[in-house]
């Protein structure tokens, strides 16, 4: 199948149109509750989340005996919740760093989680295989129920977050300000993680634990470089998320055997990629180029400036010298010398260079920084 | 006599069992501008934390006008350390302000055009209306300082706790945000700032709390700020020319 096919077949095939849309709508809420974890700073606490929910997931099989999604993801947001609160118990009761915390609890639960599995594997049931898929995720798993789920949670969320909109906003900005403004802080940090856990918990079985959280932070990271308002960034993080989800499966349905999890998370890598090149303010491709601009200004303005040296020294101004006496000087180009002339800072003739008026004045003001004050 | 603003009895707070601030005792009267000075780790910012609940005390009560905290919130307006946030946070100057407004508002009302207007209006009261919708990370130090200043004046409140608002900003800023601070105690506002600036304690305030873990003494400029206080706060003996 090649990838027009793929969006011929996508509207028609019953499978592919229920992965694309899990993809999509699980793209979408992890860049958006993404984009409140890259800016509280809390980008490892998603690979942790997600990491600390395996172990759930083995004990709600060991438990039931089934492999029923949502029992599953039950567990995986239990275990995920209690890692969640000991990483916030330990940062707030020992004297332990965030990183250390994280670090801790991921591969505390983690190790725990693949003990689990193992010990399942053992088991004489023939019920057991296919856990494991929660390691790198199976999209082709996805049936309809999962993504009906996916859109209900989604859309409390969305619900949620504009309801909180500006308490969520005043949170990420300025916690302790939040507190003296008499908003219960805790209650709002509390409705942010139990989101997020959620996300990565309903991303396990597409993604699976340990790419899940790329998921979570690469759309956000992308939309961060265009933009510079919360809303267009939540937004911009939701579309590029949704996107990456259905080029992904687009990608992987049209290449065989190629798993969709980490086709997702490489295409919303690209995103990133590009989005670290080219945005207009704070890609690197444009600040490049705005850095050359400063230094050929810089250059142009040097030239000028000594030419202001030596055109202030005779009574007329526009008196003309030679373009040799330049050579002394470092900032000099043929090519400085033509844009001078452009702006009509200059006049040239032949050999010979002279000041306009218009030269002399900019001169005198190019470093005459006078900042109205207030 | 004079209306009492913030009354603290026995304070006490402590960072994992070293105490930060230990007894203090302290009674701030209505209308004045009050410096705490005091040497880095004296507790500065820590007893404006406590008494804005921020951080929780192990011993002590904070009262404002006589009652909790927690019931005078409104009348309360805070101005945290410059630093304290991620000045790269994606918003603008005119949002930042905006915030102030929330505390009135209340949960899930959405500001409007009067909170806009009253936000406006303090911007250009710290002379920064030019600039309310550039980001937030385009702004200099003394910028910022001056949103974080307009972001408590929207709150309309009447007393004002700052935590060094003249760090890092140049002089034409720290005269701006003075003559600020001049204005609101002229109002009837009681202001009071984490300062560490001993040179000029004597020409922006009126009154003075000299804090080292212990409360050494408070009371007006004119009276207590003297070598012999200094000293006391700071170990050494420190010489500081003032005009009496």
């Amino acid at each position: 199948m090649t990838i027009t096919e793929y969006f011929e077949l996508v509207f028609t095939d019953y499978t592919l149109r229920t992965i694309t849309l899990g993809t999509a709508v699980l793209g979408a809420i992890s860049g958006m509750l993404g984009s409140f974890a890259v800016l509280r700073k809390q980008s490892l606490l998603g690979d942790a989340i997600s990491h600390a929910a395996l172990p759930g997931i083995a004990i709600a099989f060991l438990i039931t005996g089934t492999k029923d999604t949502n029992i599953l993801m039950l567990g995986a947001l239990v275990s995920g919740l209690i890692g969640t609160f000991w990483i916030r118990g330990i940062i707030t009761k020992t004297h332990l760093k965030t990183d250390t915390a994280l670090g801790l609890i991921l591969s505390l639960f983690f190790g725990f989680g693949m003990l689990l599995l193992t010990f399942i594997q053992k088991q004489p049931n023939a019920n057991q295989a296919g856990l494991d898929k929660y390691l790198f995720g199976q999209a082709a798993t996805l049936v309809e129920k999962d993504v009906i789920l996916m859109v209900i949670v989604t859309a409390i969320c969305l619900f949620i977050l504009l309801l909180f909109w500006k308490e969520f906003k005043i949170l990420l900005f300025d916690e302790d300000y939040t507190r003296t403004l008499g908003f219960n802080t805790r209650f709002i940090d509390i409705l942010i993680t139990f989101f997020i856990v959620l996300a990565i918990v309903l991303g396990l079985q597409t993604v699976g634990v340990v790419l899940m959280s790329a998921l979570l932070l690469a759309p956000a990271a992308a939309a961060r470089q265009w933009t510079n308002k919360l809303s267009v960034m939540v937004t911009l993080a939701a579309i590029f998320g949704a996107f990456s989800g259905v080029f992904g499966t687009a990608i992987s349905a049209s290449q065989n055997n190629l798993s969709t999890g980490p086709v997702v998370v490489l295409v919303a890598a690209v995103f990133v990629l590009f989005s670290f090149i080219f945005s207009p303010e704070r890609g690197i491709l444009f600040r490049e180029l705005r850095f050359r601009k400063n230094r050929r200004d810089l250059q142009l303005q040097k030239t000028l400036q000594f030419m202001y040296g030596i055109a202030k020294t005779h009574e007329n101004i526009s008196h003309p010298h030679a373009i040799k006496i330049l050579n002394n000087f470092q900032g000099f180009t043929k090519k400085t010398l033509q844009e001078l002339e452009e702006k009509d800072w200059i006049e040239l003739n032949g050999q010979q260079w002279a000041m306009t008026n218009e030269g002399f004045t900019a001169a005198e003001n190019l470093y005459n920084q006078q900042v109205p004050n207030v | 006599m004079e209306k009492i603003a913030v009354q603290i009895d026995d304070l006490t707070v402590a960072y994992n069992y070293k105490p930060v601030l230990w007894d203090i005792d302290l009674t701030i009267p209505e209308g004045v501008l009050m410096a705490i000075v005091g040497p880095n780790g004296a507790g500065k910012s820590t007893l404006i934390k406590a008494i804005l609940g921020i951080i929780k005390p192990i011993a002590g009560s904070v009262t404002i006008y006589g009652k909790a905290y927690t019931d005078q919130r409104k009348l309360v307006a805070y101005v945290p350390q410059k630093g304290s946030v991620d000045w790269d946070f994606p918003t603008t100057a005119l949002d930042v302000v905006m915030m102030g407004t929330y505390g009135q508002l209340g949960w899930i009302r959405r500001p409007g055009q009067k909170e806009k207007k009253a936000s406006l209006e303090a911007l250009e009261k710290v002379g920064m209306l030019s600039f309310k919708n550039r980001q937030i990370s385009q702004l200099s130090g003394g910028q910022q300082q001056r949103v974080f200043l307009a972001r408590a004046l929207v709150q309309n409140a009447s007393i004002y706790f700052m935590d060094e608002p003249f760090q890092g900003v140049d002089a034409t800023t720290e005269i701006a945000i003075i003559n600020i601070l001049k204005e609101l105690r002229k109002a009837g506002k009681t202001v009071i700032v984490v300062h560490h600036d001993l040179q000029t304690v004597p020409e922006y305030f009126d009154w003075v709390t000299f804090l080292n873990v212990k409360k050494i003494a408070t009371g007006p400029v004119k009276q207590i700020f003297n070598d012999d206080n200094l000293t006391k706060t700071y170990g050494i003996n420190y010489k500081v020319a003032v005009n009496k």
